[in-house]
């Protein structure tokens, strides 16, 4: 939509005013995390740039906060916990939430409008009062302070974005091809590995992505649920904020931008996929 | 076996199937029973697959927050502690200190709550909340429960020479009115108010109220982050919904990626720019903007809390109305225009309402999320940004006053299932949709 000849002064001058303004906006949105990145080699224990950042001289960069990261051993410890606690949420999440929305989509469910309101309620609930619920019940059957409490309540929050985006799959699958393949002689097991999983995988990727994200980024129940043990990296971040601030944190959060980048990457190489697979789009 | 088959099938066909539905099936039921038989058998499989994801969610976390509501009434610690000072409490009329038969009971209740093995005494948990209701009630309790094997009848100068406290009648309302199985009192305490002598609920002392001013500054927070979600996320909704697709799609990037960067990384963002040495007052100072002397403070106080915020909650609003802009036809503007219409008036009148569905789904998404909000508020928060989220933490961790915990929080999970029902009703539940 360019600016038409026949436009008027006023119309001009709104015209780019419009665009400085939506650019202002997404500097807004992208300007803050960015300059967390070179912030993050910063030679010196400060949150600012210093003069020799500044003037691109060498001296004022550095790669000591990555070696502190790295180093360290409540760093690393918190990534492994977040990654054995993200995988074994993600892996349980996915995979009762793709059996749940197989149900849900099914024209003969019972109950729908109900039971999908309970599937989806721990995204609805906000997460304090989950982290308070969870609080008292894993205290009384002995799982706080547990990795099973926390992989466990992890993935009830992951489910509901696993349920959502197979669902939203599932409306544009073809049920003839299920029934030609029962017709054909297969087994409801091998119909499912052979025809519905193949075209349902894309949504259940992002699903489960969408789960492990929620997991990798929780906080709210970790405070309450893990205990020292199961520290996981935002755990760490959050006491590294509260307690003693260092640039280290910096290098902790370009690294997990780059695993988000990643991510998004993923699940939008998987959208136009799916979308492709089920004709919705050309390209 | 081929004939055994048979056999009914043709008894079937011939005798009541035809007479009725007049349609069998091979095996002689009439069509419409078989049908709905296998409607039956089909709606148990779908059952059946949801099934597991529905259990565990009850189990895992519909029923521990069940439990929490239940924590907001539940009252075991007065009536398991001292059932017969109860009982003899009984028909008293709250006016003048009991009699002694009443010291008689409570000190029969403290002797057999000491022969209890420690884990099981009752005593020190009715302290703890009898304290709620009454500071150093939880003092007067513990000490006597130390020496109590000594005291001898008249057993109400005992307890008086003990601690002044027994000898209070404000003690002993509270003890009556909190003997009971059920309470309203964490309710009553999470309003603000308190019950006065005669058992009504006042208002507490000015400096004494907390919840309620934080409840609504909790609400105004949350209304001020939503508006200024709305005027940022307007114009540059609009300007993706202009764009050609590929430019849309590129700044749709540039909207998902704080989307989907950790949230705490970007509350750390908002504290390196913010912060009294950080970037920005670094600058300004540089620039010679402010003095040195005179950093402006822009974080650990509301600012933050409403910057990060916005930041954060931003993406929640731009995508339900882009998707919403997406569908409006441009050629209605246009119609507009050619009747006359100034690009203000047509705006107005004639785009402005057909985005109001996009509006009201962002609106609410971001108010549910941010009045439920806990982590931002906590680090960048300090005072006056706090919510009723941290509160609730408060309660939680340090304070350990589960009751009200649990009330201020169920009042919260109350206000926000009943938003997003109204969310539910206005846009539906299947249009969420995360990028």
């Amino acid at each position: 939509m360019g600016l038409p000849p026949y436009a008027t002064t006023g119309e001009r001058v709104w015209y780019y005013a419009f665009r400085v303004i939506c650019i202002a906006i997404f500097f807004f949105l992208l300007a803050p995390i960015l300059i967390m990145i070179p912030l993050s080699f910063n030679a010196q224990p400060f949150f600012t740039f210093t003069r020799e950042m500044l003037t691109l001289n060498p001296e004022g960069f550095s790669l000591r906060w990555y070696e502190d990261f790295f180093t360290s051993d409540s760093w690393m410890r918190s990534i492994r916990n977040s990654f054995i606690i993200g995988i074994a949420a993600t892996v349980l999440a996915t995979t009762l939430g793709t059996l749940a929305a197989l149900g849900l989509s099914r024209s003969q469910m019972p109950f729908k409008g109900l039971i999908m309101g309970i599937l989806i309620s721990p995204m609805i609930v906000p997460l304090i009062i989950s982290a308070a619920g969870m609080f008292f019940f894993f205290s009384s059957v002995n799982l706080a302070q547990t990795y099973l409490g926390v992989i466990l309540a992890h993935t009830a929050l992951g489910t509901p974005f696993v349920v959502i985006t197979v669902t939203a799959t599932l409306v544009g699958f073809d049920h003839s091809l299920t029934r030609a393949a029962a017709s054909l002689g297969a087994s409801p097991t091998r119909t499912f590995f052979k025809i519905t999983m193949p075209l349902i995988l894309p949504g259940v990727i992002s699903g489960a992505l969408f789960a492990f994200i929620t997991s990798f980024d929780e906080i709210v129940i970790v405070l309450f649920v893990a205990g020292v043990e199961q520290r996981t990296i935002p755990r760490e971040m959050w006491s590294g904020i509260r307690e003693q601030i260092s640039p280290t944190i910096l290098a902790v959060a370009t690294i997990l931008v780059l695993i988000s980048v990643a991510l998004l990457t993923t699940i939008e190489i998987l959208r136009r996929r799916s979308e492709r697979l089920r004709g919705l789009s050309p390209g | 076996m081929a004939q055994a088959d048979a056999g009914p099938a043709l008894t079937g066909a011939s005798g009541s199937g035809r007479s009725r539905s007049g349609l069998v099936t091979a095996d002689g039921t009439p069509l419409r029973r078989a049908l709905e038989r296998a409607e039956r058998r089909r709606k148990l499989a779908a059952f059946l697959l949801v099934a597991p994801l529905l259990a565990f969610l009850l189990v895992v976390f519909i029923f521990p927050i069940g439990q929490m509501m239940w924590r907001s009434v539940d009252n075991p610690q007065v009536v398991d502690a001292v059932p017969r000072t109860l009982e003899a409490l009984r028909g008293w009329d709250g006016n003048e200190l009991p009699e002694e038969r009443v010291f008689a009971a409570l000190h029969a209740d403290f002797m057999a709550d000491a022969e209890l093995p420690r884990r099981e005494q009752k005593i020190g948990p009715m302290g703890i909340r009898l304290n709620y209701e009454l500071s150093a009630a939880r003092g007067a309790i513990s000490r006597t429960g130390r020496n109590v094997e000594s005291f001898e009848p008249p057993y109400k100068e005992a307890f008086l020479d003990q601690h002044r406290l027994w000898g209070d009648v404000e003690l002993w309302r509270i003890i009556q009115r909190e003997g009971r199985p059920l309470t309203l009192s964490y309710y009553v305490a999470a309003l603000d108010r308190q019950y006065d002598a005669d058992g009504s609920v006042v208002l507490r002392d000015e400096n004494r109220r907390i919840y309620v001013s934080l409840f609504m500054r909790t609400l105004a927070l949350s209304v001020a982050i939503t508006f200024l979600c709305f005027l940022l996320g307007f114009p540059i909704a609009y300007w993706m919904s202009i764009l050609p697709m590929r430019y849309a799609n590129l700044l749709m990037i540039c909207v998902l990626l704080p989307f989907w960067t950790s949230l705490l990384v970007r509350t750390t963002a908002w504290i390196v720019l913010l912060q009294q040495q950080g970037v920005i007052n670094t600058m300004l100072v540089t620039l010679g903007i402010i003095g040195d002397d005179n950093r402006l403070s822009m974080i650990y106080n509301m600012t933050g809390t409403i910057v990060a915020m916005t930041h954060i909650l931003l993406p929640f609003m731009v995508l339900p109305l882009y998707s919403v802009m997406r569908t409006i036809p441009p050629s209605y503007m246009r119609a507009a225009k050619s009747l006359g219409a100034t690009p203000a008036t047509a705006f107005r009148r004639v785009y402005f309402p057909q985005t109001l569905p996009g509006i009201g789904a962002g609106a609410v998404l971001v108010f549910i999320i941010s009045i439920g909000y806990y982590i931002t508020p906590a680090l960048v928060g300090g005072q006056t940004g706090r919510m009723i989220s941290n509160e609730i933490a408060r309660h939680m961790q340090q304070s350990l006053n589960w009751g009200l915990a649990a009330a201020l929080g169920t009042m919260l999970l109350v206000g926000v299932l009943i938003l997003y029902w109204a969310y539910n009703r206005l846009v539906g539940a299947d249009t969420l949709k995360f990028g």
